[in-house]
Formats: C-alpha cells, structure tokens, sequence
C-alpha cells in the first residue's frame, strides 16, 4: 500500500510542487493587489531571484539557504528604485511601467552572455524538495496572515479603497505600497530561486509577461478578499491542467489550446460573474440564503 | 494667545479659476470656527488645501505657527489634523468600527514584532484599539451599527460614522466638511451636540456648513467667504448682520 | 541613411496604426484593452485563410481581414467590457477581462492553426520592382504598407472631425454621462470605438504578417508590448500622439539596429517606456494627469 502512495505521490510531485511555487507567485502579486496596485513588474522580480540563486549555487558554490536569502533579497533591493518613481503611477500606469521593467529584466538577460543568454542555464543541482516549498509557502503565508486585521493590513485596505482618503488619517500611502513592492518582490524571488532548483534550469523566456500574467490570473481566480485566495486559485489552475489533459482527447481538442481556452473561460467567467474570485463564494453563498430567508438571519 | 490655525492670504488657483483668492482668517485654540460662503466660495478648496490634498499657489497656512502649506496630507494628519469630507468618504467594505480603526491609525501603539511574533502585548493592542472604536462609536449613537459595512448604513448614519472616525485620531483641530448635509433636524441637534462636547474637550472645530441656523447655534466665530475671498468675520451675531453677507449669500440653508 | 528612414517608416507604420487602436479605447473607456493583439493576430491568420485557402487577392483580403477585426472587437466590447461598466473598480476588471478574451483568441488560433509558424502563399507579396526614393529603395510592399496606413490616418482624421460619430465619440471621451444627457447613444458610441479599434488593429496585424511572413498565436506578443511604449510616449487617449509616436520608434528601433545590433532593438520601446513614464508620464502630446492626487 505504501509502495502504491509513493509512486502516486513521485508521479505527481511536480505538479504539488508547482502548486506550491504558483501560490507563492499568486501570493507575491497579491501582496501589491491588496493596498490596489496593480503591479506587473513580479516575472521580473522572480527571474532576477531565480537567476541570483542560480549565480550564487553556480559560481559562488554558495549553501542552498544561502543562495535562496540571495534569491529574496536581490530582488528585494531592486525593488525600491523601482517603486520610488513608479509607485506615484495612477493605475494603468503603474502597470505598464512594471510591464515594462519585467520586459527589461528579460531583455538583459537574454543579452547578458555569462547566463548563456536566450538559452538559459541547465543544470542546477536539485536542492529543492516539497518541504522546502511547503515551508516557504507557511511562512508567507503566515506573514500575510498576521498582517491582515492589523493596525497595517487596515492601513492596506484603507490605501486600496479610497488612497487619498488614507493620507488624511495619518497613513504614509507612498511607503507602504513601496514596503508591500518590495515584499511582493522577495516572495516572487523566493518562488524563483526555489523554482530554479526544483526544475534544474533557468531561461529568461520563462519570465516574460505570460509569466505574470498566469501570477494575477492565480490571484484574481482565487480571490484577495481573503489572503489564502491567491493559494486556492493557483491550485485550482495548476490541477485544471492536468484535469483536462485526460478530457481534451474527448472533446476533440488539443490539450493545448484546451487549457488556455478554459483558462481565459475561467477568468472571464470569475471577472464577469464572481468578481472577488473563488474565495468569496461562500461569502456568496450566504447572502444569497439570507436574501432568500430573512427571517433565518442571524 | 497665538491662533491655532492661521490662513494667511492663502490662494489656490485652477486654470483660469482663483478658487481661493486671498484669504485670511485665524482659528484660535477651543474655538468652534464656521466657514461659510455660497456655493463656490472655495470652503471645500481651502479645506483641501489646509489638509494637504491640494498645494496652495500662493499664501500660507499655519497650524501653531508651523507652516505646514505643501506637506503631505499624512504629515499633517500627524500633526494633529482631522477631516471629514464634503461627499462622504468612508471606507465602503469596511465595517463601521473598522472605519474608525483605521482612524486612529496615528495613535496606535501597535508593534509589528508582537504583531508578528504572535504576542499577548499584540492581541491586547488590538483589544484596546477596538475598545475605543466602539467608545466612539457609542458616542455618536451607532454601536449598533458597528459590525454593519459602511455602505449599508444610511446617509446620516454615515456622516456621523466620518466624524468618529476623524476623532478617532484624537486630532487638535477637526475639519468638518459639511457633516449635516441631508440630515433631517434631529440628526442635525444629535451632531451639534457632538460638535459641542468634542470642542469642551479641548479640541479646535473648523466647520464649513450650509445649515446657517446651525452655524449661528454653535459657533463661536465666523469666516464668510465668497469668491474666494474672505468677506466677514467675527461672532455670529455680527455676521448674520453684516450687509456684505446678506448680499453675496442669499439665504440658503435650513 | 535613406534606407533607414524607408524602414523605419514602413515599421513605424504598422505600430502607429496598431498604437492607434490602443488609444482610441483608451481615449474613450479609459480602459486598457489587452486584447488587441489578439485581434491583430486573428485578423492576420483571415488574411492568411483568404489568400491561402480562398485565393483571394491580398488587395482584397484585407479588407475583408479588418472587417472580421471590426467584428471581433465588437464581440470583445459586448462580451467583456460592457458588463463590466458602472463597476468601482471598472478599470483593473476591463483589464482582466481583456487579458481573458485575448487569452480565449488566441487558444482558438493555436486549435486552428496549431503553434507552428505560418507564411503566406508565395505570390501574395505585391510584386515589383523596389522604387528609388531618398537614394535608397522602398519595396512594392513596403510602399503599399505606408499607403494603407496613411489611407486609414486619414479616414480617422476625417472621421473624427467631421462625423457626427466622431463628434459624438469625443463627448464621451470627454464625459460619457455629459455626453449622455446630451442625447448621445453612449452604448453606441462604444461599440462603435470598439469597431474601429480593433479595424486599425487587425489592418496593422495583417501588413506586420506580410512584413515579417511569419503568422503564428503568439505574433502579438512583442508587438503588444511596443504597442504600450508607443502610447505611453505619444501620450495616452491621444491619437496624432499615437501616430507621431508609432513612427518614432519604428524609426528608433531602425537606428539603433543598424548601429547597435538587432539585440539591443527592444531596449529601445522599453526604456523608452520607462523614461517617459518616471520624466514626462503625459507622453508627447497627452492630457490627463496621471499621478495620483
């Protein structure tokens, strides 16, 4: 019987672990998302975490925490000069100017000849396990988790829902959204250095701004009404993959095609109709029963 | 005694438009001050300007003599300066008591680390926080609406909402930007009441107001504005007989 | 020297047009819509099934090519924005909405045509000899691509000053409850943007296919992308912007290609992107204020 559980569990630790991973990125575009920025910029952030780890596995020989707190703190760094001038960015600005640096970060790489450019680097010892990840994602998820309903994850709510209104009651807009950047770019280095060791290889066309936008569709999916959102839409579109994979030869469509149609079906599908993602459904659910029985409200 | 509030020539230009023109006038320590005009006069530009979301283009505003004309709104927040705003601005997800929770976001003592390290210091922070939401709350008579998301509750329950949350900063001077607009007149008594017991408290009110019988009721000086300039000024009676006002204001409030 | 200036016009064309889809949407909605490089794409691969299958003329295929982008833009504005409109946070869901459409598009060219790259038919090009010009040569196609994007500046110019439907189209994106009162068909109006939007962007997804002959679902990507430099630069919601700024990047990318190397032809859009959006975010010729207040 054992036997049987761990080949099931070896046949899919890739996609448990990638489960993990796209929770972190999910969790890393909502970090900005939940004080209403829509920042882009996190494929970047992650390819500068996964190639800085690699580096430092690679050419330093450094230990695998050490290159992952590399991983974290890089990206980290390049954060605040990145935020400063473009954090004062009304919305859609914002995003194409974090659109934008990811699009650099890439470019850079792709031209930069000590990681093989386009080609990327193959390789990198395998260091990283499902625990690993799964530690990670607890942290972050508890760090999120402690924010939220604190004196600073109202200040967030505050700025995402009326920014100017905030400023009037004390709250430094400007940096709290650069703290929550550069939070948001240390989990997606995170994701990346951990990333970089679970797959053995690093290419910059696995950080382009499909990348980021697969980590909002995570988030959006799943909802950031809740902090957890973000990790039930990732799972949600990391399985739906591997659920249709089985179902394409049926209907009579390529696998492909299949899961980014049901993809863009389910994210058209949650912007039109449940908006606040997967996680408020129960919420949902609730105020439906309660309109339909008054007189079973609490 | 130096005023606590002084407007000096304060101007605020738009385009072609002088909103504020000039104005000056003193707000002293403990006062209830009124701030009147016609519509246009600039009473909602100049509190904008005073709280920092607008920069003056010219003139000067000082809060106990400091300058604080071009900083942002959060440092003069921090300074002791709290608003409501003409077209009501609570925080609409948020329930009633989380609105006033994150208005007293500057005097909170709450420690990240505690926060972080899963701290008894941090749950009683917050405890204690949350204690003197629902004081304020219970002031303005909507403990019972506490838990209610703001956009549910009624528009005067609203405005009153505004008000605690800005007390909740426990500001030196308190700006209220028409607070009893749409207010039938027992929500309007209910709010001069607050207004009273928040200025024997030792707090400053600037009150901008449409309601005329109000503002003569409860303040103690009046600055009359119209096109952006400042017209009149002094106690109640006075204005209500300058000829200057009865002209450029032509009757309007409760 | 003259041959850049013939290539970086003829490149420089195609973003304007594609930039001018963009902005209009913006202009109008003050929304961002993704999914124009999708449309762009598909419009490419209905050339490609005019020419191929069909054998149609090109002359004739493209307009046949943006006619389908027209509809599909309209399909796109029923299906993902205006549902969406009154929302609080209509802006950020347009976008999301947009981005799943475009994800939806381009699932159904990959079905259709599978990933590879496709090329038109030989003989689809306008044959002919190149024509001196400047000391140098522009190609028969590179003149009838110039041609057709200034063809459809001017239609837009003329439709927009001096149609009722442009004038209505500026009121709304001035003001849609102003223009409302006024008696505008608003719903309309945008649909109507919609149309013509996604037109310019399929015209310039078919002249990029015969640019480049190479069509596959992905071929909108980097044009997408570039599309968001050139309206950023030429100011957002304005469309002389959009046009003046498509061919400065056209023209730029040539420049530093023939001097730098074709590695260094992104950089251009990008830090370009970038350094208008922290030094003038107004672009060239925008309005709006983009800071936050």
């Amino acid at each position: 019987m054992w036997e049987h559980l761990r080949d099931l569990f070896l046949t899919y630790e890739s996609t448990l672990g990638y489960i993990g991973l796209n929770s972190l990125l999910a969790l890393s575009v909502y970090a900005t998302l939940s004080c209403g920025q829509l920042a882009l910029s996190n494929a970047g952030f992650m390819a500068i975490g996964a190639y800085g780890a690699t580096l430092l596995t690679l050419d330093a020989g450094a230990s695998f925490p050490l290159a992952l707190a590399g991983g974290v703190l890089l990206p980290a760094a390049v954060a605040v000069p990145l935020g400063l001038p473009v954090l004062r960015l009304r919305g859609v600005f914002l995003a194409i100017a974090t659109i934008g640096f990811g699009e650099v970060v890439r470019l850079g790489l792709v031209n930069w000849d000590h990681v093989n450019g386009a080609q990327g680097i193959v390789a990198i010892p395998q260091k990283t396990s499902l625990w690993t990840i799964g530690l990670a994602l607890a942290v972050v998820l508890f760090v999120l988790a402690r924010l939220r309903g604190s004196k600073w994850g109202f200040a967030l709510e505050a700025i995402r829902q009326d920014e100017p209104a905030a400023r009037t009651m004390g709250i430094p807009t400007t940096a709290y959204k650069l703290a929550m950047l550069v939070l948001g770019a240390a989990i997606a280095g995170l994701a990346g250095g951990l990333e970089a060791h679970f797959t053995f290889m690093v290419a910059p066309n696995g950080f382009s701004f499909a990348r980021v936008v697969d980590m909002l569709v995570f988030a959006v999916v799943g909802g950031t009404a809740r902090f957890w959102g973000p990790v039930l839409g990732a799972t949600f579109l990391t399985l739906l993959p591997e659920a249709l994979r089985d179902l394409a030869p049926l209907v009579g469509i390529e696998p492909g095609p299949l899961r980014l149609a049901v993809n863009g079906l389910v994210l058209l599908g949650v912007i039109l109709f449940l908006p606040n993602g997967l996680a408020s459904l129960p919420d949902r659910l609730r105020a439906r029963r309660r309109r339909a029985a008054p007189e079973l409200a609490a | 005694m130096t005023a606590l509030l002084a407007v000096e020539r304060l101007e605020r230009v738009f385009g072609g438009v002088r909103a504020v023109d000039g104005a000056s006038f003193e707000l002293r320590e403990g006062e209830i001050h009124g701030l009147i005009g016609p519509n246009g006069a600039g009473k909602t530009t100049a509190i904008n300007v005073i709280s920092g979301l607008l920069r003056p283009t010219g003139g000067a505003v000082r809060l106990a003599g400091r300058g604080i004309h071009g900083l942002p709104p959060h440092r003069i927040a921090a300074l002791g300066v709290a608003r409501t705003f003409q077209n009501i601005r609570l925080f609409p997800d948020l329930s009633a008591r989380d609105n006033v929770l994150v208005g007293a976001h500057l005097v909170r003592r709450a420690s990240l680390a505690a926060r972080l390290l899963v701290l008894p210091a941090a749950r009683e922070e917050e405890r204690g926080a949350r204690a003197r939401a629902g004081e304020l709350l219970e002031r303005i008579g909507l403990s019972a609406r506490a838990d209610d998301h703001a956009r549910n509750l009624s528009y005067g329950e609203q405005r009153r909402v505004e008000i605690a949350r800005a007390l909740a900063a426990e500001p030196r001077l308190l700006l209220l930007d028409e607070p009893t607009a749409g207010m039938n007149p027992v929500e309007v008594q209910a709010v001069a009441a607050l207004i009273r017991s928040v200025a024997a408290g030792g707090r400053s009110v600037l009150l901008i107001e449409h309601n005329v019988k109000l503002v003569m009721d409860v303040c103690d000086r009046i600055t009359v504005l119209d096109f952006g300039k400042v017209i009149a000024e002094g106690p109640p009676a006075a204005v209500a007989k300058d000829p200057a006002v009865i002209t450029a204001y032509l009757g309007s409030g409760t | 020297m003259g041959q850049q200036i013939v290539n970086g016009l003829f490149l420089g064309s195609i973003y304007a047009l594609f930039a001018l889809g963009y902005t209009l949407v913006f202009g109008v909605l003050d929304i961002l819509n993704l999914a124009h490089a999708a449309v762009f794409m598909l419009a490419c691969f209905v050339a490609l099934l005019l020419v191929g299958s069909a054998h149609l003329h090109i002359l004739a295929a493209l307009p046949l090519a943006v006619l389908a982008a027209g509809i599909l833009g309209l399909v796109l504005e029923r299906v993902a924005f205006r549902p969406l409109r009154g929302r609080a946070n209509a802006n950020l869901s347009g976008l999301i909405s947009s981005l799943a459409v475009a994800i939806v598009f381009e699932a159904i060219a990959l079905e259709l045509w599978g990933p590879n790259v496709e090329r038109f038919p030989f003989g689809t090009l306008p044959a002919g000899d190149p024509i001196p010009f400047l000391g140098a040569e522009i190609s028969r196609l590179q003149l009838t691509t110039i041609g057709v994007a200034v063809l459809f500046f001017v239609a837009l110019t003329w439709l927009v000053t001096r149609t009722r439907l442009g004038r209505e189209i500026r009121a709304v994106a001035e003001s849609p409850r102003a223009a409302r009162v006024l008696g505008v068909n608003v719903d309309r109006v945008i649909a109507a943007s919609f149309f013509i939007s996604s037109a310019l962007g399929g015209a310039a997804g078919v002249l990029y296919g015969l640019a480049y002959n190479a069509i596959a679902p992905d071929m909108g990507r980097s044009v997408e992308l570039k599309g968001l430099a050139v309206i950023v630069l030429g100011g957002m919601g304005s469309m002389p912007g959009a046009v003046i700024a498509g061919f400065a990047l056209g023209l730029s990318e040539v420049f530093v290609v023939a001097h730098f190397g074709a590695s260094y032809r992104d950089v251009v859009s990008f830090a370009g992107l970038f350094l208008i959006l922290v030094l003038r975010p107004r672009g060239l010729l925008g309005a709006a204020s983009l800071r936050e207040a």
